[in-house]
């Protein structure tokens, strides 16, 4: 294929959602809502075809590079306009435009009749946009922009649905959270380019490369500095602690928007971030330790308060933080490609978990209480079977997807230390308990939903489950790309990545390998078995809010980790705004400037007098005038 | 330039042309200060405008320079021109208050 033609596909990727937003937003009014729907999916499945003939490309011929123009520069900064697909971008993009079409269709059955349905897609689109120029960027500056740019999609798709107060305020959450991290990621780029003097990936990963002649011995508090900015960074758009509260108040938002942006693409954008700055990462010892604990902290954390949400959207919200960390965790340890493979995988189930449930959502009449489900199996066949797949994905059962990208994180753990093998473990069976506890009640047992809703339970059209079948499918199969050599595999999104990603090879004992396995599986198979008496056989229905008591309780209540930042943070930021405003501003900077005025005023009124109208009197004063003028002048 | 006029006018000192000047200037001030006749302002106003030229005609003739004698001229078109603007509008200010006192019009104030 010739150079020009390849340069064309790859700006077409994400010039086709820019163009499909531009076009919603000119005539949002005008098209019809089958026209909207089915053009905007249109054009990113256009997009996927683009992706997918440069994933051929970059597999056999390696990173494109498609400079347009060079956007600004001051002294010796210089930020290129381009953009560089390479194997980490390649495999972000078809994650992207593939499940984003999916989910664009999908869309078009669940937004159905919605007034804003137009606008909703607008949305949808320039999100791709934003996303696609995220992974695609060459330097950092212009990731930056797809950065703040889902940030803004994610504000905009949160509070969709305005009316409400409450989602305007998750909307609004969403978005603070995002600048704080956000701040320190400015910060660090600030310190990045002092540091390296340059911001696009191949000049920074040069500095940190032993091989290259850029190469230069690393300042350790330096690169220190940097990469903990950065992660601060990454903490706020992935959701992890202590800026992750914003993500389940994310669900606020439609259910797709919750699949494509709060799961399976903008969150990882942290993640993908730090495996794009590997060798940099990779210099400094002690983020890395940071991100270890930090990552794994909020698996486990956000894993236990899953346990006890009674919100179908909720448990999976929590579920995504959990998976996040342990994507981190897998950063922390070194495997940057088992962190990747479990991103991959990753957003397929969660996808897939999200759009059944919002599916069941749909069926439901809007309702998401899971205490008010139960029995589904028998009236959305469809949507039990393919959440059943998904639930076995997530679960880390053999031989579904997330078992193998778990297992890898695992294996890399354990190289690092056994003991992080078992708090990785811990982490998973928390996710087999709720994802079993979620699935038990809400398509098991019996229904408990009213009269009137069961009337009106129905399976999703066929627009919905069609993407729905296919995210099962690549739920279950999506182990596949990086089979380990135990099962006769050859790693093969590994040794993909391996020209971006420094691949480690864990010496690890055949044996050893297999029996961690066995033991992980076994753990999980025994939670499942629990989970699954209790919910499954027994029928236990979680209690109602008023029941719940001890533990149950605060991890129903989150830990209070809302309240606590609301009673730390945001009370005393008030009381600090209200103290600005009613003493500083109020008293002190209008007392200020209406007393200027005032004094003027009452100035002029005793300079008014001297206008009497007597022109004897001005003669007079003119003429004293003039001799203190010549006295004056004399004197001089 | 005529030499000998000039020498002929530098007979006088030139401090007798310049004393007499202030005094005419100051008999201009105090009138105008001193009467409530807006005709007797004038012509006050008339004295100080002429105790100028004055002074400049001969500061003019001691310097051996026209510069001054045009400014004279000058004084006089502005001075011609008061006059009549000025007249015009005491008669104005007389038909309608009946009096040319100076304080005749104090009512535009504040």
């Amino acid at each position: 294929m010739s150079q020009n033609a390849l340069n064309l596909i790859t700006l077409l990727i994400p010039a086709l959602p820019l163009l499909g937003f531009v076009i919603h937003i000119l005539f949002r009014d005008k098209i019809s809502e089958k026209i909207a729907g089915y053009h905007a999916t249109a054009w990113i499945v256009i997009s996927f075809v683009c992706s997918l003939i440069l994933f051929n490309h970059v597999r056999s011929e390696g990173a494109i590079h498609v400079q347009l123009f060079e956007w600004f520069s001051a002294g010796d900064l210089s930020i290129p306009f381009a953009f560089q697909v390479d194997q980490l971008s390649v495999i972000m993009l078809l994650v992207i435009t593939g499940i984003g079409s999916l989910i664009h269709m999908y869309s078009i059955g669940y937004m159905h009749g919605d007034d804003g349905f137009n606008r909703f897609f607008s949305y949808l689109n320039l999100f791709i946009f934003f996303m696609l120029t995220l992974v695609m960027a060459n330097n950092y500056v212009l990731m930056f922009v797809g950065w703040e740019g889902v940030g803004l999609c994610s504000y905009l798709l949160i509070g969709f649905w305005f009316k409400n107060p409450e989602y305007n305020k998750a909307a609004n959450k969403a978005f603070i959270m995002n600048r704080i991290g956000d701040l320190a990621m400015l910060l660090g780029l600030f310190l990045l380019y002092q540091y390296a003097g340059t911001l696009t990936f191949d000049g920074v990963s040069a500095r940190f490369d032993p091989s290259s002649p850029d190469y230069f011995a690393p300042d350790t508090h330096m690169v220190t500095a940097i990469t903990m900015l950065l992660f601060i960074g990454a903490c706020g758009k992935s959701a992890q602690i202590p800026l992750y509260t914003w993500l389940p108040d994310a669900m606020a938002g439609p259910t797709p928007v919750s699949a494509l942006i709060h799961a399976a693409t903008m969150v990882t954008a942290g993640i993908y971030m730090i495996v794009r700055s590997n060798l940099m990462f990779s210099e400094a010892e002690l983020t890395m330790q940071v991100i270890t604990v930090v990552g794994i902290v909020t698996s486990i954390f956000a894993g236990a308060i899953a346990l006890k949400q009674n919100d179908i959207k909720k448990v999976l919200a929590y579920s995504t933080v959990s998976q996040l960390g342990l994507m981190f965790f897998a950063i922390g340890v070194g495997a940057y490609e088992a962190a990747m493979f479990h991103l991959v995988t990753h957003a397929f189930f969660k996808a897939l978990l999200f759009l059944s449930a919002g599916s069941v959502i749909h069926g439901m009449g809007g309702e998401q209480d899971i205490r008010k489900m139960g029995g589904l199996r028998s009236y959305m066949k469809v949507t039990h079977w393919v959440f059943g797949f998904g639930v076995l994905a997530i679960m880390a059962v053999p031989p579904f997807s997330g078992f193998f990208s778990k297992d890898t994180i695992l294996a890399a753990a354990y190289v690092k230390s056994p003991v992080l093998w078992v708090i990785g473990l811990v982490s998973g069976l928390f996710t087999a308990y709720y994802m079993m506890r979620l699935y038990a009640v809400v398509f098991q047992g019996q229904p408990r939903m009213s009269e009137h809703t069961k009337a009106h339970i129905h399976e999703s059209p066929s627009v919905m489950t069609i993407p729905l079948m296919v995210l099962c499918a690549l739920s279950i199969v999506g182990g596949l790309m990086n089979i380990p050599e135990l099962f006769g595999g050859n790693k093969s999104m590994m040794h993909f990545l391996e020209g971006v990603v420094p691949i480690h090879e864990h010496h690890v004992a055949v044996s050893t390998e297999w029996m961690l396995m066995a033991i992980a599986s076994v753990a999980i198979f025994l939670v499942i078995f629990i989970a699954h008496r209790k919910y499954r056989i027994n029928w236990v229905v979680p209690e109602s809010d008023a029941e719940m008591s001890g533990a149950g309780k605060v991890l129903n209540h989150k830990f209070y980790v809302d309240e606590l930042y609301e009673m730390a943070i945001v009370k005393p930021m008030h009381m600090l705004s209200n103290f600005f405003y009613k003493i500083i501003d109020l008293k002190v900077i209008d007392g200020v400037v209406n007393g200027t005025a005032q004094f003027t005023t009452w100035c002029a009124g005793q300079l008014r007098l001297i206008q009497t109208g007597t022109v004897s009197f001005y003669l007079f004063m003119m003429a004293l005038g003039m001799g203190a003028i010549v006295l004056f002048i004399y004197l001089m | 330039m005529d030499n000998t006029l000039s020498q002929q006018l530098q007979v006088i000192p030139l401090e007798n042309y310049v004393m007499l000047s202030i005094i005419l200037f100051s008999i201009g001030v105090i009138g105008i200060l001193m009467r409530r006749n807006l005709i007797v302002v004038f012509l006050s106003i008339e004295l100080m405008l002429n105790s100028i030229n004055l002074m400049a005609a001969s500061f003019s003739a001691y310097h051996n320079d026209p510069a001054g004698q045009a400014f004279v001229f000058f004084i006089m078109v502005v001075a011609a021109a008061e006059v009549a603007v000025g007249l015009a509008m005491l008669v104005m200010i007389y038909r309608n208050v009946r009096s040319i006192e100076i304080d005749a019009l104090s009512r535009l104030k504040w």
